[in-house]
């Protein structure tokens, strides 16, 4: 043990090579492989009759993902569901995280923090079940609006964003919140001394420096709305995002060929995403 | 400083917010209380009646079971992993450092499906067979990241200089660690470990590629009765108890470090 210490001690590539050699291992073989392995087989395909997997490379897969109007309908509803949450999503948090940040007391701030922070441990899938319960026939929502004569969206893609929003809101609200803090008040005022009104402000002052921020939230909210199943199924009644279909094709189809071609589809735009962002700076601020 | 009129208008949304993200909740924990099978809402009578049942419930309690170990086992190898891979980017320059928080991101990054099915493909080339330590396995790949950037941004603000003053005071390497290092890290762990039991503790998407038929965690447990009306009861008192239990990480964390877990600095 003393001897391997001062070993250890004298030779910091070892040390380094001790450190690594078990995390990087797990990361590429446990991860990096399996995931290599599951985009090797989108290549591939199963037999019509037999349902086994034959290891021939070809694209039909992706023809057929690509040639099939209803696949093309899924990959637009799944973007337009993951882009609308994010709007909601920043809708409401921009004002939330801007009380937080620069009009609550150091308190008040604090418990605000705590007031968001906590649904983030309550389960994912309660959250979702609530919104089940929620949005029922005959269910909370329904008696709230009972008095203004008109009823819930229930079950349905509506229902779905609606769910989804209500999910991510948390991973909105935190980076804006921590981006506004950051943001100096004596930045705000000399901007109105100068008679900037309190839109122009925000326009040419805060918004620009917490676009960062903004689109760190916005990659959760995007990615995690483009990826999900479980609340389709939960709130969604029949409608079907692109996860459902790669669920499908794994679960009862069997397929899992097509399931890999299709998450080709989530991989790629989170790819671009995240490429795309990374210049304003966004990725350090995840 | 928006001015007070701007300021009522953001009191009124921040309130309505925090009305709209309690309010579900607060209806499942009302709920699981209500004496109608179907959940009629206002409800006409209250019982405990379902409190009860779900105690007895086998297989809610087997799963919160499975869920535990499951939670524990990511946990203690995202712990090891993610300190190690954390030591190695904050106390060493080698060619590849940038790329290995990209790495270790992407696991939480990608959906879930696609780390699911990607494993799920895994274990059955491997022939591995599918149950508590699949699902471990399948958890620890996105736990690792909570623990490592904890423990980075923690030796990254200590710094080397204590560990360097240790060293020259004649302690080792596993004395520095142990009455040095470790000591001024635990909370930063402590927090990382919460936050990789807590995901491992809810995730389901992962699990439901990782598991076997027999095995389930208590959100595949959920999923599985959410549909079965017979069962609608005893699933509105597990979720409700899953609420009330949610308080207790976020009240240890307090008690604990002083700042909220997970919140940015």
């Amino acid at each position: 043990m003393r001897a391997a210490s001062s070993w250890l001690h004298r030779h910091t590539t070892a040390r380094l090579l001790a450190l690594l050699s078990l995390p990087v291992l797990w990361v590429v073989v446990a991860y990096l492989g399996a995931l290599g392995a599951m985009l090797v087989a989108a290549f591939w395909t199963t037999n019509d009759f037999t349902g086994a997997v034959e290891h021939r490379l070809t694209l039909s897969n992706f023809r057929t993902l690509v040639e099939q109007p209803v696949y093309r309908r899924v990959a637009l509803r799944s973007l337009g569901v993951a882009a609308l949450v994010t709007a909601v999503d920043t809708l409401i948090a921009l004002p939330m995280a801007y009380y937080m940040a620069k009009v609550a007391s150091p308190r008040a701030r604090r418990l605000l923090v705590v007031a968001i922070l906590t649904p983030l441990w309550a389960s994912y899938l309660v959250k979702a079940y609530a919104w089940r319960v929620m949005l029922a026939n005959g269910g909370v929502v329904d008696w709230l609006l009972q008095p203004f004569g008109t009823h819930g969206p229930g079950f349905g893609l509506i229902a779905t964003i609606i769910t989804l929003s209500y999910l991510w809101l948390p991973f909105m609200v935190l980076p804006l919140f921590a981006g506004l803090e950051r943001i100096p008040d004596a930045l705000l005022e000399a901007s109105a001394d100068q008679g900037a009104r309190a839109a122009r402000t925000f326009r040419s002052i805060v918004l620009p420096l917490l676009f960062p921020a903004l689109v760190a939230g916005s990659i959760f909210t995007f990615s995690l709305s483009l990826g999900d199943y479980i609340t389709v199924k939960i709130v969604g009644g029949t409608s079907q995002l692109v996860s459902n279909v790669i669920y499908d094709n794994i679960t009862t189809g069997g397929n899992l060929p097509f399931a890999a071609a299709a998450a080709f589809f989530p991989i790629l735009v989170m790819v671009g995403y995240l490429v795309g962002v990374r210049r304003t700076g966004a990725l350090e601020e995840l | 400083m928006p001015t007070a009129v701007a300021r009522r208008v953001l009191a009124a949304v921040m309130g309505l917010g925090l009305i709209v993200v309690y309010l579900p909740l607060a209806v499942v924990l009302v709920n699981s209380f209500n004496s109608s099978r179907t959940f009629a809402w206002p409800p006409s009578q209250l019982t405990t009646h379902w409190w009860s049942q779900a105690w007895q419930s086998t297989g809610a309690r087997s799963a919160l079971r499975t869920s535990v170990e499951a939670g524990l086992g990511a946990t203690a190898i995202a712990l090891v992993l993610g300190t190690m891979a954390a030591f190695a980017v904050a106390r060493y320059r080698w060619f590849g450092r940038e790329s290995v928080s990209f790495l270790l991101l992407l696991p939480i990054a990608l959906p879930g499906i696609v780390t699911g099915i990607a494993l799920n493909n895994a274990f059955r080339v491997a022939g591995a067979r599918f149950g508590l330590l699949t699902i471990i396995i399948g958890h620890s790949t996105f736990c690792v990241v909570l623990v490592y950037n904890n423990a980075l941004a923690r030796l990254r603000r200590l710094g080397g200089t204590l560990e360097e003053a240790s060293m020259d005071l004649g302690a080792g390497v596993w004395q520095t660690f142990r009455y040095v290092t470790f000591p001024l890290l635990r909370s930063a762990l402590f927090a990382g470990g919460l936050l990789a039991f807590a995901l491992s503790f809810d995730e389901i998407i992962v699990t439901t590629f990782t598991s076997a038929p027999g095995v389930q965690t208590l959100p595949l447990w959920i999923f599985g009765n959410l549909f079965r009306p017979n069962q609608a009861p005893v699933v509105n008192v597990v979720a409700a108890a899953l609420i009330v239990l949610s308080v207790l990480p976020v009240w240890l964390a307090q008690r604990l470090s002083g700042e909220p877990v997970g919140a940015r600095h």
